[in-house]
Order: C-alpha cells, then sequence, then structure tokens
C-alpha cells in the first residue's frame, strides 16, 4: 500500500516537489491536540478556528480516507543578499496544519479586503481605504516568522496585519464602517487600528519608520529578547527620517527588522521614477539586507525566520526587501490603471497569486484536496459576511462620546464643541 | 551673633532653574526605571545647557542617550519607546529644532490615544529651551507655546521659576500623557528661594493649574515662562504709584486654567496678557476670546490689552532685538493704558 501510494506521489507531484507520506491520523484529532495548545499559549483569535472544527470534523470524515501527507519539503527562492554570507535556507518543511492555517488565513485577509472594496462602493465605508490584496503573503508569511509576543508597525495598508495580529474580521470591518464596534470604537478609521504588541496603522508616510525603531529600543531596554518588524513600502523607502532610524538602530544595535514590502508604486508613482537606487534591500547600507519574494508566503517565512534570528542574537538591525504586488490601486479612490496596464495586473494575477501559489503546492503534494480547500473558501465567506452585517449594523459611536480619550489616566474634563455652548464631557 | 540668630530669618535654600530641572529629572529617573533620557548632548557633554550634568554619569548609556542630529529620527524613536510601555524624556536642544520633528510630537503622540479609542497611550515628555536667548538671531529666538498649545492630546506646560520648573518637570514626568515643557535658556541661570515642600521627593505640581504670585486689586497681569519676572518688576514699580497688580503665573498653557484669570478678572475688571511670542494667533489672543466667553467679560471696565513680542523675525542687533521683546516699560504703558492713569 505504501509503494502504491508512493508511487502515485512521484507521478502527482513535479520534479521539484519531494513528499513523504505517512498514514495521516483522523486530522480532526491531531488539530484539536494542537488548538488546545495554541489558545493556552494565547495565540492571536486568527489561528483558533475551533468554532468551525464541528463543520469540518463532519467533511473530514470524508477526506479522511483520503490519507494526505503531515508535511512536505518544498524548495523557494534564494534570496538575494547584501552585507551577508549566508541567507535563509532554500528549502523548508510545510506541515499539512501550517499549510492549512495559512491558507486560510490569506484568504480570510482577501476576502476582506474585497468585502472593505464593496462597501467603500456603496458609500458604507468613508475616506480612505488602502486595500492589501496580492500582499497576503507578506501579512501572513511574516507573522508566521515571528512569535505573538514580538512587536509589528506598518503604515496604512494595515488591514491584513490588524487581522494577523490578532484583531477578528469583525472588529476591522465595523471600525472601517465607523461603529461603536470597531477596534478603536469608530474613532480611528482605517488607518489608525490598534492590537496588543501591534502598533498601527500609521496615516504619514515614513513616520513609523522611526517609531517602529523606537519600540526595538524598548524591547532592548526590557531585555525580553523581542525584536520589533517595522514596515514601510516602496515609496515611503525615499523619507529622510527612515534613514536617520536606519543611522540610530545601526548605532545602537537595536533589534529592528525594517521591512520594504515593495509593491512597484508608491500611490501613483513606479520605483523607477521615484528611486535613483531600487535595491531598497541594499538601501540600509551599513544594515544587511536581503531581497525576498512576497509573493511566496513560504519564503516570506522563511525569511523572517532568518531574519528574527539575526536580531535576537544581538547583531543589530536588518532589513528585509519583499518583492509584491497590490491588485487595487492605491487606494479606493485610484482606479490603478493610469500608471500601469491590465495586462501587468493580470499577468501578475495569473502566475504569482500568492494563495494560488499555496494551494498549488498543497494540492500537488497531497497536503491538502481541492475540496478541503474550496471548504474553506466557502467557511471564510461566511465569517466575512457575518462580519459585514455586524459592521453595518452595529450604530455609530454615541455622540456624547466624541470627548473621550483626549487624555489617558485623567479625571473628566470638558471639551469645546463647535461653539462655546456646546461642551463635550472627556472621559479617559 | 547666637543672641541674634534667633530673630535673624535663615534664608530659604537657593536653587537655580537649570539645577531645579536637574533635580527633578534626577529624582524621577531614579523612582522609574523605565524613566530615560535622550536628546543631543545629554549625556557626556552634560547638555548643551548643562541641565542634565552628572546624570549619565550617574545612570550610565541605557538611561542617558546622545543621539546623533535628527530630531525627526530621535523625535520619533522616542515615541515608539513610550507606546511600547517606556517613559522616555526627549530633549529637543531649543524647540526650534524640534519643527523637524513636529509630525512625530502631533501625529505620532497628542493624537494617538484618541484615534485607538484609548487603547494606546503615550507616555512621553518633550523638553528644552524654548523662546528668545540673547543674540542668536531668528532661527533660534521662536516661541511655540501657541503651536503646541493648539493642539488637542498634548499638554503644555511653560515653567518661571525654579518651583516651577522641578514641580512640572517631576508631574509630566509622571503623566500618562505627551507633555511639551517650554523652559527659557535665560531662566536656566537664575537662582530662586526654594520653599521647603519642594524639596520633597515627591514635590509636584499639577499641570492645569495657575499661580497667583502676586495679590492684586487693580489690574489682572497675567503671564507665562521669563515675562513673569517682567510682570512683577513692572508690579514693583506700579505698587510705589499705588496701583496694585496681581500677576498671574500661568505655568500651564495647555489645559489653560481659565477659572483662576477670571475669577482675578471679574475681581479687577482690568486684564493685560503678557507673552514673549508674537501677537498673532497668541496665547494672549486665546485668552482675551475665552474672556469673551465667559462671565468675566461683563466685569471689565476696559478692553484686556495684549502685550508680545514684536511681529518680526527676531533681529540680531541688541537694539533691535531689545525692542522686539516685551520689556518691563512695555508691560508698564500697557497698565496704565488699560487703567487710563
Amino acid at each position: 500500500m505504501r509503494k502504491m501510494l508512493a508511487a502515485v506521489s512521484r507521478v502527482l507531484s513535479g520534479a521539484s516537489q519531494k513528499s513523504r507520506h505517512g498514514f495521516a491520523m483522523l486530522p480532526s484529532l491531531v488539530s484539536i491536540s494542537r488548538l488546545k495548545q495554541s489558545s493556552h499559549l494565547g495565540l492571536p483569535k486568527c489561528w483558533d478556528y475551533s468554532h468551525s472544527l464541528k463543520t469540518r470534523q463532519a467533511s473530514r470524515v470524508l477526506v479522511a480516507s483520503r490519507n494526505f501527507a503531515n508535511d512536505a519539503t518544498f524548495e523557494i527562492k534564494k534570496c538575494d543578499l547584501h552585507r551577508l554570507e549566508e541567507g535563509p535556507p532554500v528549502t523548508t518543511v510545510l506541515t499539512r496544519e501550517d499549510g492549512l492555517k495559512y491558507y486560510r488565513m490569506m484568504q480570510t485577509v482577501r476576502r476582506m479586503e474585497l468585502k472593505a472594496d464593496q462597501l467603500y462602493k456603496q458609500k458604507i465605508i468613508r475616506g480612505f481605504c488602502h486595500l492589501c490584496d496580492g500582499q497576503e503573503a507578506c501579512c501572513v508569511g511574516l507573522e508566521a516568522g515571528i512569535n505573538p509576543t514580538d512587536h509589528l508597525i506598518t503604515a496604512y495598508r494595515a488591514h491584513g496585519f490588524t487581522f494577523t495580529r490578532g484583531l477578528s474580521v469583525r472588529e476591522i470591518l465595523a471600525e472601517l464602517t465607523g461603529r461603536k464596534g470597531g477596534c478603536a470604537k469608530g474613532k480611528g478609521g482605517s488607518m489608525h487600528m490598534y492590537a496588543k504588541n501591534f502598533y498601527g496603522g500609521n496615516g504619514i508616510v515614513g513616520a513609523q519608520v522611526p517609531l517602529g525603531a523606537g519600540i526595538a529600543l524598548a524591547c532592548k531596554y526590557n531585555g525580553k529578547d523581542e525584536v520589533c518588524l517595522t514596515l514601510y513600502g516602496d515609496g515611503a523607502a525615499n523619507q529622510g527620517q527612515i534613514f536617520e532610524a536606519y543611522n540610530m538602530a545601526a548605532l545602537w544595535k537595536l533589534p529592528c527588522i525594517f521591512i520594504c514590502e515593495n509593491n512597484r508604486y508608491g500611490m501613483g508613482t513606479s520605483v523607477e521614477r521615484a528611486a535613483a537606487s531600487t535595491d531598497y534591500y541594499k538601501r540600509g547600507d551599513f544594515i544587511p539586507g536581503l531581497r525576498v519574494d512576497g509573493m511566496d508566503i513560504l519564503c516570506v517565512r522563511e525569511a523572517t525566520r532568518f531574519a528574527a534570528a539575526y536580531c535576537r542574537s544581538g547583531k543589530g538591525p536588518i532589513l528585509m526587501e519583499l518583492q509584491t504586488y497590490r491588485y487595487h490601486g492605491h487606494s479606493m479612490s485610484d482606479p490603478g490603471v493610469s500608471y500601469r496596464t491590465r495586462e501587468e495586473i493580470q499577468e501578475v494575477r495569473s502566475k504569482s497569486d500568492p494563495i494560488m501559489l499555496l494551494k498549488d503546492r498543497m494540492v500537488n503534494s497531497n497536503l491538502a484536496s481541492v475540496e478541503e480547500l474550496k471548504e474553506i473558501d466557502v467557511e471564510v465567506r461566511k465569517e466575512i459576511e457575518d462580519a459585514a452585517q455586524f459592521a453595518t449594523a452595529d450604530p455609530e459611536p454615541p455622540l456624547e462620546e466624541l470627548g473621550y480619550h483626549i487624555y489617558s489616566s485623567d479625571p473628566p474634563f470638558e471639551v469645546r464643541g463647535a461653539n462655546q455652548w456646546i461642551k463635550f464631557k472627556s472621559v479617559s | 551673633m547666637a543672641a541674634v540668630s534667633g530673630l535673624v530669618r535663615r534664608p530659604l535654600r537657593e536653587v537655580t532653574v537649570r539645577d531645579a530641572i536637574n533635580q527633578g529629572m534626577d529624582e524621577e529617573l531614579e523612582r522609574d526605571e523605565k524613566v530615560f533620557l535622550l536628546g543631543e548632548e545629554v549625556a557626556q557633554y552634560d547638555g548643551a545647557y548643562k541641565v542634565s550634568r552628572g546624570l549619565w554619569k550617574k545612570y550610565g548609556d541605557k538611561r542617558i542617550i546622545d543621539t546623533p542630529i535628527s530630531e525627526m529620527g530621535f523625535a520619533g524613536i522616542a515615541v515608539g519607546a513610550a507606546m511600547a510601555g517606556l517613559r522616555p524624556i526627549c530633549e529637543f536642544m531649543t524647540f526650534n529644532f524640534s519643527m523637524q520633528a513636529i509630525d512625530q510630537v502631533i501625529n505620532s503622540a497628542a493624537k494617538t490615544y484618541y484615534m485607538s479609542g484609548g487603547l494606546q497611550s503615550v507616555p512621553i515628555v518633550f523638553r528644552g529651551p524654548n523662546g528668545a536667548s540673547a543674540g542668536v538671531a531668528a532661527q533660534h529666538s521662536q516661541c511655540f507655546a501657541a503651536w503646541y498649545g493648539h493642539c488637542p492630546g498634548l499638554k503644555v506646560v511653560s515653567p518661571w521659576n525654579s518651583e516651577d520648573a522641578k514641580g512640572l518637570i517631576k508631574s509630566a514626568i509622571r503623566d500618562n500623557n505627551p507633555v511639551v515643557v517650554l523652559e527659557n535658556e535665560l531662566m536656566y541661570g537664575v537662582p530662586f528661594e526654594f520653599p521647603p515642600e519642594a524639596q520633597s521627593k515627591d514635590f509636584l505640581i499639577p499641570i492645569g493649574k495657575a499661580k497667583i504670585e502676586r495679590q492684586g486689586t487693580h489690574i489682572t497681569v497675567v503671564s507665562h515662562s521669563r515675562p513673569v519676572g517682567h510682570c512683577l518688576e513692572a508690579a514693583a514699580v506700579l505698587s510705589k504709584e499705588g496701583v496694585e497688580c496681581e500677576v498671574i503665573n500661568m505655568r500651564t498653557i495647555r489645559p489653560m486654567d481659565m477659572e483662576t484669570i477670571e475669577a482675578s478678572v471679574m475681581k479687577t475688571n482690568h486684564l493685560v496678557t503678557v507673552e514673549g511670542g508674537w501677537p498673532q494667533f497668541g496665547v494672549g489672543a486665546e485668552i482675551c476670546a475665552r474672556i469673551m466667553e465667559g462671565p468675566a467679560f461683563n466685569f471689565l471696565d476696559a478692553p484686556a490689552v495684549r502685550v508680545t513680542g514684536a511681529d518680526v523675525p527676531m533681529p540680531y542687533a541688541k537694539i533691535l532685538e531689545d525692542n522686539s521683546i516685551p520689556q518691563v516699560k512695555d508691560i508698564i504703558f500697557a497698565i496704565k493704558k488699560t487703567l487710563n492713569i
């Protein structure tokens, strides 16, 4: 039986993949014990999919007889290196469990962003809305490479990170629609979402980078072996304050991983038109760097593990450039086709889509079946639909609370409204 | 002498404003491990104006950090450290240089608690000398009280004497909000009597409360920082002419203590504001607007009057510089005009 399965697997998998077979235990049993572990460790909500366990258990029985592989080894692209002798490994092992988890997470981010697009066009979301569909391998891959006790800060294209750092789709969509159930109680909106060890969501391009270096300084100060992932885009990469942050981080050996999410366009300006050097991974000069395939979640995960280990060893900061792509325009007010061709967008979608890449790998090495993944898609759609319902139905924050949260830890005081007779109470 | 000693009052200890700030920071550094100081020349140079003298020697590299000349960068680093739970004191060599970093002060520090719906606080202190010095010309002489005082989410304090300096810096460090402490370089070397309570390690001056430095009945004179001293000088001169000025030291720019000012104006019926900054959209302008909106307006017997810096970039030549900041004679003139004497 084993020899037959092995032969079948060789036929199914391409030359570049190797797979190891074992008789998989009833997958649900494996999952339960891991889930118990995960909730004990206090992992972010997105890692805990026990609510859908029962639904999956039923269909698992059907597919259990398929005998999936426990894990598979994949080759990943070698990273370009700057001031580094060695880089991350070029092969990695993906377990079935992790694969399903990453797939679900990426699909959730994808569908959440598409739902936000829909809600924006219905004018239920207002103002700025910067979507990250296409870049799912970045937020999910980075999270896979670090611990929940590490820190992360990014700019305004932040919904994906808000999710991977532990907030629910409900809280995120409700913040986008400006309701009291939003993660910032409707006070912040798209660009100002915060969670434990996640410092937003920052609207001023580049300002988040010195902030991230400061969080790294706190990590070093506290001596807890934590690192801070400090993200910025290819557009922000030309901001002066980033170079100031590079200098101080290197000088003081701060455990800061600078990450340039290069999606080729800073709003409507392509990288060639904005930067004298588009080798963003080298722009840290004296800071070692690596250029990573940001569409391959396994590549991102390995590079992140490598970078985090480097920082934790006390060697100082490191820089990662993730080469990625956004399907949407810069924001919802940008159709995204005046500075790039539809053909280019289509080409990336068909050849490099991060979710498709993971799906193909998993199916081809028998880590999962097409049906199983479709099932996850259905569950994700439902989750997003429920969240959107909530985000549309939840009331706006009460007007009486307009003045709340000016100061922290202070007794209540009065805040002036539009004229001297309108006063709002301010409570911390 | 022993027989006389019972009759002679021993003078209270005199401490310069510089030493008062130094003491305040030293005590807070000792009290809380999370407090640290960063800025240009704060460590090995003992501070550009020697305000942090001795602190690096006592606390070392971890707690007293010399930064490169990168205001935007190190202000951002300080704000990030505060977000992650530390309690930084970020020194700007002068507040003129804070303009390079003002985005971090306002957008990253001041607004964050509100934008996050109360999730993310930023317990940071920004301090340094503010306003005119002597002969340092236009780019080094601007007063930022109005600029920072404009923004919700910030607290802004402006100490005048040593007691103010120590009490306010300690309160600022213990405050869980971003606090801007506007010191004054010309005041650093000035000694003041230190009352016994100010010598305690828990001496705090509440942020948001003004102090009546001198009681009076004929006119209310409101000021902050170095000009408070000039107001007291003017009051001394006028006292000889039978005019008693009530001099209020604001101590805090934001949140402004309007109650104290209003209560005083309702008593004296006259108001003069005095500040070093430019007149347009300044601290005095705000006080006048609020007086009009409140109960004190009906008690005014004359329009409120402002004494400010001249509406020019600070010139260098001494005669021009002297006439670009409020002098005692300008304050006396304004008071007499208001009182119609």
